[in-house]
């Protein structure tokens, strides 16, 4: 068994495209229409163009607002992705506008920040563990 | 409102949670429990650090406030000027004295 793909719900496909590729550097793997409005749409990371896929996935269920917006209000990221150097992202995205909910923390082994993905989630960047 | 500030300050974790505060103010909850789990090996349950957060907030020493969809949490050291106002501190010794 592999984990190939794993998702995140989005309010906007067409806005998730551009913030998880123009602004997090996320290259687009698969754009398949699914039905009227609906997107089979992936991103994968340039460092690993064959490694696991992100779905921006619509979150048009229900309830998906009720569960994400409690995690926002409290502060809780969605995902988590791993970068070299937390503390240079942080001042690359913070140039670009992205707003982070937790700036750079070193916590033990690894450093972490959290940011607002504009499409109704919060994203952990972390370092790898020394 | 005094039995809420000392009933706020005489538990340590919540100590802890305004000593990371006073570090960094306007954290998330999700910033507090990582401190307090990273940092201190406090592995208390997000809900009850919430409740320490709602003790300190009734005392005033931790005000919260919405930015976008976001709950922050600031430090307002504030109510503790009521401690050195009822027991004044004494004045500080004039450095020169103490050398003699």
């Amino acid at each position: 068994m592999k984990i190939h793909l794993t998702s995140v719900l989005v309010d906007d496909q067409a806005a998730a495209l551009h913030f998880y590729t123009e602004v997090l550097g996320f290259l687009k793997k698969h754009d398949v229409p699914l039905g009227e409005q609906d997107r089979w749409l992936t991103v994968v990371s340039p460092e690993e163009p064959g490694g696991t896929e992100l779905l921006l996935e619509p979150a048009r269920h229900p309830a998906a607002r009720t569960y994400r917006d409690a995690l926002v209000e409290d502060g809780i990221p969605l995902a988590q992705f791993t970068v070299d150097d937390v503390a240079a992202e942080y001042e690359r995205l913070s140039a670009l506008g992205v707003r982070f909910t937790q700036k750079p923390l070193e916590t033990g082994p690894v450093t972490t920040a959290v940011l607002d993905d504009t499409c109704g989630n919060l994203i952990q960047i972390a370092s790898r563990p020394r | 409102m005094a039995d809420d500030l000392f009933k706020a300050l005489a538990d340590a974790t919540r100590r802890t949670i305004l000593d990371e505060l006073a570090e960094r103010s306007g954290q998330t909850l999700f910033e507090i429990c990582a401190r307090l789990s990273t940092r201190h090996g406090l592995g208390i349950s997000r809900q009850a650090v919430s409740q320490h957060l709602t003790v300190l907030e009734a005392a005033g020493l931790v005000e919260t406030r919405r930015e976008g969809r976001c709950k922050f949490h600031d430090l307002n050291t504030a109510p503790l000027r009521r401690i050195t106002e009822r027991w004044p501190a004494p004045p500080v010794p004039n450095p020169e004295d103490s050398t003699r």
